[in-house]
């Protein structure tokens, strides 16, 4: 093929534009913000250079309540939302009929838009003075006392939210189980059915492993994504998430950044970091233990 | 033993064993749906309806359409739909053309430095929107384009990903194309035109989509970058809705404008339900 240089450059020249405004530059300039002290966005002044910034956020009462929910809502969302995922598709590949009416189903969750089918969650959950909730009626019907799910307790708080992720993250994960089990070879099932070997022998012996670079590949993201959680606590629990006790490490982020605690770009620009290094750090160990126990 | 009872038990086993799946898929059927029964059934609850239900009924015997004429009166509901509309069309628009460019460039023409920048681009798929926002957030109010539309959809018109996807498309239509249409006296751009893009039609379908899909639900950049009312998209304008819209907790009339946010996105859904759940598989990623 001939050289052609300019003109390369020129049909990269878009791309290449916004992505060094949006991306680049952004990326060296947030650890510059991190380190800069006392920075003030109206004058664009700082008194010096230092690691304040960190060790502000990290003894901020409301970075480590947000971090403590974060790591709450990877620990009980990810297993479970994988395993249940896991379940449903293979619940669903060994059936024919209704099939593809379950699949349409199952994944509606994901075209919609979160912050408005939270308010229905909300709404589900919530106890007002005119009514209980359907939720607490449904408890009611097992006898259980009403809970105020919204601004309760912070167990059933989290227990909403926990919920309504796991609701929002499952099409996707059902979606990608459901292709990656429809792809296994159906020769293995046959022979296996040949030596008489059990369902249970099947299923751990030929369905995980073949599955599980898929399986990996969505706990993987699963932790990315839940370590972002943002969108999902806002629609719920509303925008000031620090006085329901409820706010997650990007949230932080943007209340540093914008609101009314805002005007900080230096300390989002920490906790951003800090939030950066964590998933960096876990998604690792993840790959590291997908390459024991993932076939490919 | 005979046979029989044996093949009888089998197959009692077998369809024990159905019924148990179906009762499953059933159960989590309904958990999906529930909402949007739910919020569908309020919408259609007036409002003294549904405050005196202490129980809340599951149907309602008296439907109304006033709640809707409230969604789009009460509050500037049809404004955050033009936005979110001028928002979408916008950026998907602007971000199809610099991906094919950029895509082009890679797959099919020569330049020194190709490679390069072509690995640089790949470890840029690393990076996470958060790391970025808040230097964004600054360079666009520093540039006085906060309340804007240049301001919103500027800074998400690219897509490093979706690059790659369609290079990989690009890169698998045969050189021989390009050969002959190379002899017949046919510019790089006009090939990219009349052959490249018809080819990677499905490609470029499935990112439309996506994009569309992303626009339409996105919150976080348009809540740092728009505080004026007029701006608004329809994730913000529900926020907005919620916490300051229809007066004391107007419940129907704020389900209305959830069902008329949601319906769009459910219906391209419908509509091209193949192409986006194998787009999705493909390419998408969310939670």
């Amino acid at each position: 093929m001939e050289q052609k240089n300019a003109k390369g450059w020129l049909y990269l020249l878009p791309a290449i534009a916004f992505l060094g405004v949006f991306m680049v530059y952004p990326l060296v300039d947030v650890f510059v913000y991190s380190f800069e002290e006392g920075y003030n966005s109206a004058s664009q002044t700082f008194f010096g250079v230092g690691l304040y910034n960190y060790s502000y956020v990290l003894h901020d009462p409301y970075f480590l309540q947000a971090l403590k929910n974060t790591f709450l809502l990877v620990i009980i969302t990810v297993p479970l939302s994988t395993g249940l995922a896991l379940l449903i598709s293979v619940g669903l590949s060994s059936i024919q009929k209704l099939k593809d009416l379950f699949q349409t189903i199952y994944f509606l969750p994901y075209v919609t838009n979160t912050l408005a089918v939270g308010l229905v969650f909300m709404i589900l959950f919530k106890r007002t003075p005119y009514t209980d909730g359907l939720v607490n009626l449904m408890l009611h019907w097992f006898g259980a006392g009403p809970i105020d799910f919204i601004d309760g307790p912070h167990w059933a708080k989290m227990f909403v939210l926990c919920f309504y992720t796991i609701w929002v993250v499952m099409p996707f994960k059902i979606l990608i189980l459901t292709s990656a089990l429809a792809s296994v070879n159906q020769d293995y099932y046959n022979a296996a059915r040949i030596d008489g070997t059990s369902r249970s022998r099947i299923f751990f012996r030929i369905t995980l492993p073949m599955i599980s670079p898929m399986l990996f590949y969505l706990i993987i993201t699963g932790f990315i994504g839940a370590f972002k959680a943002y969108s999902d606590a806002v629609a719920i629990f509303g925008t000031d998430l620090n006085a329901a006790g409820m706010n997650t490490m990007v949230g932080y982020v943007y209340d540093m950044l914008y609101g009314d605690s805002g005007g900080y770009p230096s300390y989002a620009s920490a906790a951003a970091i800090i939030l950066f290094a964590i998933v960096l750090t876990i998604t690792c160990i993840n790959l590291m233990v997908s390459r024991k126990h993932v076939h490919y | 033993m005979n046979y029989d009872a044996i093949e009888v038990r089998t197959r009692r086993r077998e369809r024990l064993r159905k019924g148990f799946t179906y009762f499953c898929l059933v159960i989590w059927a309904l958990m999906v749906l529930f909402p949007f029964y739910w919020m569908l059934l309020s919408s259609l609850k007036s409002y003294s309806a549904y405050n005196s239900e202490y129980v809340p009924r599951f149907f309602t015997l008296s439907p109304t359409l006033q709640n809707y004429t409230d969604a789009f009166t009460a509050v500037p509901l049809a404004r955050y739909f033009l936005n979110t509309l001028i928002f979408t069309l916008a950026t998907t628009a602007i971000m199809l053309l610099v991906i094919t460019l950029a895509a082009f460039a890679f797959a099919r023409l020569n330049f020194r430095g190709k490679d390069l920048v072509f690995t640089f681009f790949l470890a840029l798929m690393m990076i996470p929107t958060e790391l970025v926002v808040i230097t964004n957030f600054v360079t666009i109010t520093d540039w006085n384009l906060r309340n804007t539309f240049p301001g919103l959809i500027l800074p998400s018109v690219t897509s490093v990903f979706y690059i790659y996807l369609l290079r990989e498309n690009f890169a698998q239509i045969p050189d021989e194309l390009y050969y002959a249409a190379k002899v017949d006296g046919t510019s790089d751009f006009k090939y990219l035109l009349r052959v490249m893009l018809p080819i990677s039609r499905p490609t470029m379908v499935t990112i439309t989509i996506l994009k569309v899909i992303e626009c339409w639900n996105s919150y976080v950049w348009p809540r740092l970058i728009t505080d004026d009312a007029n701006y608004f998209l329809v994730s913000n304008g529900i926020q907005e809705i919620r916490e300051n819209g229809f007066g004391r907790e107007n419940i129907p009339a704020m389900m209305a404008a959830v069902v008329v946010i949601s319906v769009p996105l459910i219906l391209l859904f419908l509509l091209f339900r193949k192409k986006i759940m194998a787009g999705v598989s493909r390419g998408g990623t969310k939670g």
